[in-house]
């Protein structure tokens, strides 16, 4: 028999500190679809996902029942659709339609992958197809789109840097009736990894298989209820604490993992380790930082508190799980974590603290709100920043980031649902046009020369 | 299939008599049981066999969970690898 402790504590743990699993994604190379013009790949994406992933939400409704762990969301990855459209140039979209209604038709939540990857060079077709992106975003409702400009192996493609702040504000325009809610679906990354299951930045890498489920475990209520009877303890009994708890949660994961790829007849991908917020209040990864000990989440110690946590859920999960990947690791999303809604509101959390926290974390400035005059050059200067952050400390960076149209500092945007609110925050009134207009490439750094 | 059925609820007479009966009306073979009373809460878990029960798990979940409405008490029925792998090495 098992034991009595143990069996309630997991019990709590769904039922008072929203313990999940965030997302189950199905991974999908659609290479096999590539024809000549934009109609037939279209139809083919289509179908090819419908047939892969048929099953996706009836096995995750099943396991979810079985196990007794909400699964909270449904998710696909495509290959980056970039290696998609060579052909067919200027008609992007028919095909960000098709990938739209095929996420409508397998009923998840967001499909990710319309993507490219553009750390060292730029083709013609991949312009074009990040000239797309705008349209795309305004045109669908779940599909999301991401760009790699940069990695520790090739440096940081600026021109990619400069265009990537033109196409934030472009889709912040021609999404504007909705607050430019189409770059809440767009992430620009550093060094972006193939077997991310989290959106808006999941893809299915050209090294992955024909089909694979990633797992993405939560669960900063349970990290954050465990803290809350160790007050006065030492920092080293809460990482000891934060890694037990990491474990528990991310064999969870490992399990409906397993089952997920078993039924779905995949293969087992990776389970991702991260502690991701909803703005659900005790789902916070702020409020774990403010039990460590922080008056609030912005101020000075959050760095170092941040790093801790990161770093023993790492441990924790890396023992609990046979195949760890993805980001792996404390996500920050201003709009999606309650606890970093009221420091943005209060004015205890600026965007500076949150670069420096993104050396110490996953991701980066993620659904951050700016005042929607921002020029696209100082969107392009905060992509620099971050990807040079990533580049730099070989580590995934990443920038997700919205300028309200028509809004400014003090406004709030509303985006709903697990997206959350988001106050607008300040930006540097100080420019960097010279800077970013020059282009080019900025050279991989030396540490990237281990052969 | 081996699940965990666990009970948790305010203390009153009857309540593992009602919970067993619908366990033994769906053939569900109870193999451990252990109950308790945590806190002022009545807290009974129990090891059952599903194997050749007439209701999926599906149902026997819906079944037990109107039950419990009646009776006022939450009951959970969850497989007991998710135990396993989170509490076991």
């Amino acid at each position: 028999m098992l034991n009595r402790k143990e069996i309630l504590e997991t019990i709590d743990m769904v039922e008072k500190e929203h313990f999940d699993v965030r997302t189950i994604t199905m991974g999908i190379s659609l290479l096999p679809c590539v024809r000549e013009d934009a109609k037939t790949t279209a139809e083919l994406c289509y179908d090819r996902i419908c047939q892969k992933a048929e099953k996706i939400v009836k096995v995750a409704s099943d396991l979810e029942a079985e196990y007794g762990i909400p699964i909270i969301n449904k998710r696909v990855s495509i290959t980056p659709a970039s290696l998609l459209t060579s052909s067919f140039c200027g008609k992007e979209v028919t095909l960000a339609k098709a990938l739209d209604r095929a996420a409508k038709t397998v009923g998840v939540d967001f499909l990710g992958g319309y993507s490219a990857l553009v750390q060292k060079g730029m083709t013609s077709y991949e312009r074009s197809f990040i000239e797309s992106i705008p349209e795309a975003l305004a045109v669908t409702d779940r599909m999301c789109s991401s760009v790699n400009v940069g990695s520790s192996k090739a440096g940081i493609n600026m021109d990619a840097v400069r265009l990537m702040g033109e196409i934030i504000k472009a889709t912040a325009e021609k999404t504007k009736e909705r607050d430019g809610f189409g770059c809440a679906k767009l992430v620009v990354f550093c060094n972006a990894v193939e077997d991310n299951p989290f959106m808006a930045g999941a893809f299915h890498g050209l090294s992955e298989g024909e089909t694979v489920i990633n797992v993405g475990v939560s669960g900063p209520g349970v990290v954050h209820h465990a803290l809350k009877s160790m007050k006065g303890a030492s920092v080293d009994e809460i990482a000891e604490t934060i890694k037990k708890t990491a474990f528990k949660i991310t064999r969870a994961g490992q399990l409906i993992a397993k089952e997920a790829s078993k039924r779905l007849n995949a293969e087992f991908g990776i389970v991702d380790l991260s502690l991701a917020p909803t703005p659900v209040m005790g789902d916070s990864v702020a409020h774990i930082l403010e039990e460590i000990g922080l008056d609030s989440v912005g101020g000075h110690g959050t760095t170092a508190a941040l790093a801790m946590l990161n770093d023993a859920v790492k441990k924790g999960g890396v023992m609990a799980s046979s195949n760890v990947g993805g980001l792996s690791g404390a996500f920050i999303p201003v709009s999606e974590d309650i606890g970093m809604i009221r420091a943005a509101e209060k004015g205890a959390i600026s965007l500076s603290k949150l670069e420096a926290m993104t050396c110490v974390c996953s991701v980066g400035i993620d659904m951050v709100a700016v005042p929607g005059d921002t020029p696209a050059t100082t969107l392009a200067g905060m992509i620099a920043d971050e990807a040079a952050i990533g580049m730099i400390n070989n580590k995934t960076t990443a920038v997700r980031v919205i300028p309200v149209p028509n809004k400014g500092v003090g406004d709030t945007v509303e985006f709903g649902g697990l997206l959350g609110t988001a106050p607008i925050m300040e930006v540097s009134p100080y420019g960097c046009s010279s800077f970013i207009n020059r282009g080019g490439r900025m050279p991989a750094p030396i540490h990237s020369n281990k052969n | 299939m081996k699940v965990i059925v666990t009970v948790i609820g305010k203390d009153k007479p009857g309540i593992i008599a009602k919970v067993s009966t619908a366990l033994a009306q769906n053939n569900v073979n109870i193999e451990d049981i252990s109950q308790t009373i945590m806190q002022g809460n009545f807290t009974m878990l129990m090891q059952c066999d599903i194997e050749k029960a007439s209701l999926t798990l599906k149902g026997l979940k819906s079944a037990l969970l109107s039950l419990g409405e009646e009776i006022g008490v939450s009951i959970h029925v969850q497989h007991e690898d998710i135990f396993n792998a989170m509490h076991k090495i």
